[in-house]
This record gives C-alpha cells, structure tokens and sequence, in this order.
C-alpha cells in the first residue's frame, strides 16, 4: 500500500503543536479553576510563595482579607487557551485557503459541527432537567417524605408563590429581541456572501457580532440587578435552589452567546481579510449554525424560566 | 521545542514518512500511533486501578485494621480504583486504543476524520489522571487527604462532606477525560459515517465499527449531562456558592443521583459494546464462519444504546422512589436481557458447526461469553426492585459489576490485545506465556469475585474497611484470588518483554497471520501496517457475505 502516491481526498493532516499544548493549557486551566475556587490551603512550614499563589482567590473577589495571587493561574490558564486556539484555528483557515477541505473534508466538517452541537444540546438539557424538577416536582415529592412535612422551613419551598422572578417582559423580552435580530443578521451576512456582495456580508457578520456582546453585557446587568434590587434583600444565587439554577442555566448560556460571539469575530476577521468565497465558506456556515443553536436555547429559557414560572410570583 | 515541519512538508511528497520522535509521540495527528499511546496510557492506568484494588483486597484478607490507617483511607482507594479504571484504563484501551487503531482501517479508510482533535482527545487524558493523582495529596475531609465518597460522588459526600479541594481536582479531573471522549466520539461518527470505503454500506460495516458508532453516540449523549451535573457540583462547593443538592435550601440531593446515573448507565455500555464488537471478529475468525446473524448484531446493540438510556434509576432503588416508578425501571432494564441475549446466542450459533481453533483471542472470548453471561444473569436479579432492596450497596453488586466489567470488558480488552498485537506489532506472541497469562487471570478473578456473590448475599456492605469476623472465610478466599490475579497480570508482562526482545527476532508475522477466518480490511496490510494505509481507497465487492 504505502510507496505510492495519494488518491484520495481525504485530508491528512502532518503533526501539529496545538492538541498537545492544549493539554497543557488545560492543566494550568484546570489547577487555576481549583486554586481560584477552593483554594490549597496552606500547611504548616509552607513557603510565602506557596501562599500567594495557591491561596483561594475567590476571597480576595469577595473582599476577604489576605494577599492573593490565586487567580494568577486562571489567567494565565485562560490565555495559553486562547493563544493555543488563535494558533490551531489559524492552520484550519490556511489549509482551507490551499484547498486542503475537499467536498468530502468538508461533509466531514459540517457532520463534525453537527455533532458538537448534539452534544451542547444534551449540556443544556441536564440544566433544564434540574430546572423542571425542582421547579415541577418539588412540592410532589415533599408530600411523601415526612422530613419534610415535619421541618418545612429547613426545606425552604423554593417555588412557592412569593418569590419574586425577574419580570420578562423587561430586559429579558429585550434580549430574546436582539437574539431574533441576531438571527437576522447573521442570514443577511450569509445570502451576501453566496451573492459575492462581500461589504454586505461585512456589515451582517460585525452587526451580529455586536449583536451578541449587546446580549451579554445585557445580561450582566440583569445579573446585577437581581444580585442588589431583590425585594427581600439577599441575592438569589446562593439563597435558594431556584436562583441557583436560574443562575447557572442562564449563565451558561451567556458563556455559549460569548463563545458563539468569539466565534462570529475570527469569522468576520477572515473576511475582513479576504477569506470565504461564495461556494466555499463552511466556517461561516458552522458560526451561524453555532449561533442558532444559542438562540433556540434562549428561547426556551425565556419561555420557560422567565415567562411561565414568572407567573409564580404573582 | 522541537521545531514544527510547515504544513505540507512531510506526507505530502513521500507518504510513509514518519517525523522525528518528539513530533511522532508529542505531535502526532496519525491515527494508528494515537492508538498506541492510548494502549500505553491504558496499562499504566490500569496498574495505578490494580495497585489501589490489590491493597483493599489485602486490607480485607482478615478483620480489623492491618494496612490503611482509617475507613477514609480505605475508601479513598475505592473511589479512585472505580474511576482510574473507568475512565483511564477501559475507556481509553477499548475506545482510543482499539478504536483508533481498527476502525480507519476496518472501513477502509487512511486516518480519522480529525487527526488533530484525535490527538487533542488523548493529551486530555493524562492531564485528566494528574488531576485525580493530585487529588490523593491534597486535603479532602478532616479524616485525611482524598476523597473518599465512591465513584459515584453522591451529595452530601461531595460537597458538605469534602470540603477539602480534594474532590475539586476530581471534577476538573472528570471534566477533562469527558471533554476528551466527547471529541472522541465526535471523531468517531464522522470519521464513521463520512469516510467508509467505495462499496462498504453500513450494512457491510465490520461489527467493531458499529460497536464504537454506537458507543460514540452514547458518549456524545450522555458525557454533556455529567459535564453539567460536575458543574452543579462544583458551584454547590463553593463558599456562598448555588444550592442545587442541599436541601436547606430547596435543592434536592437525589436530583444528583438522576443526572449521575443518565451518565451513569449508558457509560456501563460505553465500555462492554467494544467489547461486543471484538468478540464477535475474534469469534468468527476462529470459528472460521461469518457471524451468525449479521444484522441482528448490529441492531442488538444499537437496541442495549437505546434502551441504555432509559432504565437509569435502577441503579437507585433504594433512595425512595415511587413503587410506580420502580416497576418502570424494572421492566425497562429486564428488556435489556432480550438484544443481549440475542448476541449471546449468535455468537453461539456462530461457534455451531463452525472448525473452531482454540487460540489465545479465542480463549479469552470464550471465557468472555461465559463470564459476562453469568454477570448478565446476576443483573437480572439485582434488576429487581424488591430483590435489590436486600442486596443493594452490598458485595453481591461488586460481584455483579466485576463479572461484566473486570471480566466482560476487560476479557474484551485482552481479546483484543492477543487478537491484534501481531497486527500492531508485526511479531506475535509467546503462546506459552500468554495461556499462563490467561489462565492464571481467568482462575484469579474468578476465586476473587465469585466468593463475593456468597459475602454479598449474606449482607456484606461496600466501601467498608473492616468487616464481622463471619465473612472472614470467603474474604480470605477472594484475596489469594486477587494474589492469583497478580501473577497472571505479570505474566502478561512478561509476554510483552519476550516480545519485544526476543519474539522481534523470531516471531516476524505477515499480513494475515490468523488465516481464511480473519476477513476484516486489517488483515488486507502488512504487520504492522504502513504510517499511512490506503493510499488507493480498497473497493468492496457487492456480495452477501460480512
């Protein structure tokens, strides 16, 4: 078999840096994660070193006391990150451009995008899995377990009446507007590029790109208002389950509106340096794939856990 | 560092060129020495899980404290050989060795869809390990260092109960090795489905591919739900953090055991469908017939996937949950038994008639039917929800899930091993060091777990470090069988050795050293196979046969 030369289509990449510095960065990520959260608390006879660096840095965020370097590693975790995936997406958008994705590299591709998004879907449905029991099934199964009967405010009812939500039809309606015109946008982008209208395809991508930063910083300021203008005074993150997981589902997809974003902007960088044609252009095709997914998602945080269980709270 | 050749500069002019050894083993985007080194990260993972199980099974040789300091020491060991061996040892061996090696080549094609992310896959792994290793030294509870709550890391044990960063390294830990199999799996099923050979429908697809695409789905399925339920975890853990599994403030700790065991059950597929897949290629070759019942095989275990995913809450009978919903899980999880048994029974029919060679693959896959159908039978009684209120957490359960995992999927791991190490090699084996090997491993794990089904069914609990002075017996028993055991793993060392020292010399094998039974597209290369197969893309012929 080997000797002779190539006949087929199929892309065989030669080594590359990227996977394996990947590793790396997730290594110092991952410690950075432990130190910055939990933190290694210090024994005895450890090094003042030690101490700076390996101390919890979440409490210098919450105004503790204590010098602290512990989230020095996050950081530095999240850049070789970053520099690792400028690198690795810079050697994909090369190969693209010397016509290394044949028309069955890239069925390969678009399987491989499909993929990921299943697997971001089931990501999500674990949220929205623990979102409907404690918001569904809370009550049901306090009726059974007499701990519960007989200590029912140890078991504080997290989805009874009273508890106030944040109002849908303020920012959240707001977002759900700029996602659907997201949508828009983003399809615009996509039919100018196939129509080789470039400055339209331009203008669609950045406005998308925009578009979701909007989102985000949108949603940070819901955040903070639900931190500071609650009526009962406490932040709902850490006072009942309900905020808890109001808080994470919908944080994890700013994290997926952000990283779609991210993605958008290396497109809308490639094509502001020529890259994409009007028959060829899957990565532009897999942000937008990308981005709808992230939009689909929202809307059924939106129905769900701000529209129907808002109406908890009246 | 080593410098990196520009993109196009080996392969494209000269297409067995292999690059330097930092760039061939740090580097690598080539599917065939991915393989390997997953192989290699397996068996070193795999002695870290055996040394962990041999000094719980010598701690339990006679009653009373001998080895470990305390119980959380002791259940230290346990959780972390659960793991090790779950997610660094079977699922790296079957899935990323045998997997990477096999699947390309079976269906005709020159590598993964993904080289890259295929390297990205493995180099998650052994970051992933570092964190659980790093997780043994750092504070867990007051008791000592590590985390002691099972495998399963149920709530409150994991989070009010281990409030050391311990168990933090172990999520992080977990969610590398998940990421890791989830771009596995997005590898696999494209590389599957987009790159089989000219000719080869699925339908003609070797029975190990189908194996693994339906692995690979249930990984892409079931991983993103542990990712999520590791994170709910995680953020319970944190000072100030959410409230997901404490009650005190509406959370409920049973919702963990839900999303754990989504994971949980479909993950007990993810390791023994490779296995099916193996088994089936050793049975037929050294039956020298096709196997019985092609379709039936395939469509068995994308039946066991399907159904995997909805008979989870068994493993939780006990938490109290509705009778209603008992009879739910128990129904659903006894449908099991029927694609199960339909492989069974084919590979049987396979064997009817058939001019069978007793070879070393072949040994282990007969010791792998006859085993994992006695942890088969063992499941259908735990299955059942009143039966399993009395034999539930008890060594009964141990014994169950070692017959099909310690000797299904790890006979299958071994199987595979003797079935292809010619092929990956080029020399094949000492036969004679391999039977001790075997042997010494089938006797070993048997004296080892089947006394435990006796110390399960008189009420032993799990995770227990000390025991009343009744069971000493048939704990003595199971402990000179994990001694047995010992020894047949250092025999298979041994094998290894000889092999590469003096069977490189003597043992050379050719392209198809197993004969007219092996028909798979591997036997069509040499042994080992060049750094890049298929240059011309092999034809299949429009027949009936598989």
């Amino acid at each position: 078999m080997a000797g002779h030369a190539v006949e087929h289509d199929y892309h065989l990449i030669p080594p590359s840096p990227w996977p394996f510095l990947s590793g790396v960065a997730c290594m110092v990520w991952g410690l950075g994660m432990v130190v910055f959260f939990a933190g290694l608390q210090p024994r005895n006879g450890d090094s003042p070193m030690k101490e700076f660096f390996f101390s919890k840095g979440l409490d210098t965020l919450q105004g503790k006391e204590g010098a602290s370097g512990g989230w020095i590693l996050l950081v530095l975790g999240s850049l070789f990150a970053a520099y690792v995936m400028f690198g690795w997406w810079r050697d994909v958008a090369r190969e693209s451009e010397v016509g290394d994705h044949t028309p069955v590299v890239d069925i390969g591709l678009r399987y491989g995008m499909i993929m990921f998004i299943m697997q971001e879907a089931m990501f999500f449905v674990g949220w929205f899995w623990m979102f409907f029991e404690l918001g569904l099934f809370h009550k049901m199964r306090a009726k059974w377990n007499t701990d519960v009967l007989e200590n029912a405010p140890a078991y504080a009812d997290s989805m009874a009446p009273g508890i106030s939500s944040i109002n849908w039809a303020g920012l959240p309606l707001m977002n759900t507007l700029i996602l659907l015109l997201s949508g828009c946008t983003v399809t615009w982008a996509h039919h100018a590029l196939i129509h080789n209208d470039r400055k339209g395809a331009k203008w669609g991508l950045g406005l998308t790109v925009l578009l979701g930063v909007w989102f985000v910083i949108m949603q940070a300021i819901e955040y903070l208002e639900a931190f500071h203008g609650r009526t009962h005074g406490e932040p709902w993150l850490s006072t009942d389950a309900y905020g808890s997981a109001f808080f994470l589902a919908t944080g994890f997809h700013g994290l997926h509106v952000a990283i779609g974003a991210i993605f958008l902007f290396v497109c809308w960088a490639r094509l502001m340096r020529g890259g994409f044609k009007p028959e060829k252009h899957f990565g532009l095709e897999a942000a937008a794939w990308y981005w709808h997914f992230v939009d689909v998602v929202w809307l059924f945080l939106f129905a769900f856990v701000y529209i129907v269980f808002g109406f908890n709270a009246l | 560092m080593v410098a990196i050749p520009e993109t196009g500069g080996y392969g494209a002019d000269h297409d067995d060129g292999k690059p330097g050894f930092f760039a061939r083993w740090f580097y690598s985007t080539n599917h065939k020495d991915i393989g390997t080194l997953y192989l290699i990260f397996g068996i070193i993972s795999g002695l870290i899980g055996g040394y962990l199980s041999f000094m719980m099974r010598l701690e339990l040789m006679e009653p009373g404290f001998q080895y470990f300091a305390n119980g959380h020491d002791f259940n230290v060991f346990a959780s972390m050989h659960g793991l090790i061996m779950i997610f660094f040892m079977v699922m790296p061996a079957v899935i990323g060795g045998f997997g990477n090696w096999f699947v390309p080549i079976m269906i005709g094609a020159p590598d993964m869809a993904f080289p890259r992310m295929n390297n990205l896959s493995f180099w998650l792994l052994p970051v992933a390990l570092i964190c659980l290793l790093i997780s043994f030294f750092v504070p867990g509870t007051a008791a000592g260092d590590g985390f002691g709550g099972g495998w399963v890391m149920y709530p409150p044990l994991s989070t009010s109960g281990s409030p050391g960063p311990a168990f933090d390294f172990i999520i992080i830990g977990l969610l590398a090795a998940g990421f890791s199999s989830i771009f596995g799996a997005i590898n696999f099923i494209t590389t599957i489905l987009n790159m089989r050979a000219p000719g080869m429908t699925l339908h003609k697809m070797p029975l190990f591919a189908w194996s693994v695409l339906v692995t690979a789905f249930l990984l892409l399925l079931a991983l993103p739900v542990l990712a999520a339920s590791l994170f709910m975890l995680f953020t319970d853990r944190i000072d100030g953090g959410t409230g997901f599994f404490d009650p005190a403030m509406g959370g409920d700790p049973q919702m963990f055991q839900h999303l754990f065991w989504f994971f949980g059950h479909p993950e007990v597929y993810i390791m023994i469908l490779p296995a099916f897949g193996i088994i089936s290629h050793i049975v037929s070759t050294f039956s020298r017939k096709p196997i019985f019942g092609y379709l039936g095989m395939a469509y068995a275990m994308v039946a066991i996937g399907v159904v995997g995913f909805v008979v989870w809450a068994h493993h939780m009978y006990t938490v109290g949950m509705d009778v209603n919903l008992k009879a739910y899980f128990l129904a659903a999880t006894l449908i099991i038994a029927v694609p199960t048994g339909v492989k069974i029974f084919s590979w049987l029919a396979t064997m009817w008639g058939g001019s069978i060679r007793y070879t070393i693959p072949m040994q282990w896959a007969l010791a792998f039917i006859f085993l994992f159908v006695i942890g088969g039978v063992t499941g259908v009684m735990l299955a059942n929800a009143g039966v399993d209120a009395y034999l539930h957490d008890t060594y009964y359960v141990v014994a169950h899930f070692h017959y099909v995992l310690s000797m299904g999927a790890v006979f299958g791991i071994f199987a595979g091993f003797y079935y292809w190490f010619g092929k990956m090699s080029g020399i094949q084996y000492n036969k004679w060091l391999a039977a001790a090997h075997f042997w010494l491993f089938f006797i070993g794990v048997n004296v080892i777990f089947f006394p435990q089904h006796f110390l399960g069914y008189n009420g032993m609990q799990r995770r227990v470090a000390d025991y009343p002075e009744a069971f000493e017996l048939w704990n003595k028993v199971s402990s000179y069988g994990a001694i047995i055991t010992l020894i047949g793993t250092g025999f298979f060392f041994l094998m290894l050795l000889e092999a590469f020292t003096i069977g490189r010399k003597t043992r050379r094998v050719g392209d198809n050293y197993w004969g007219d039974g092996a028909t798979t597209l591997e036997w069509t290369l040499s042994s080992p196979p060049p750094f890049h197969q298929f240059n011309t893309l092999p034809r299949i012929e429009d027949t009936d046969e598989h």
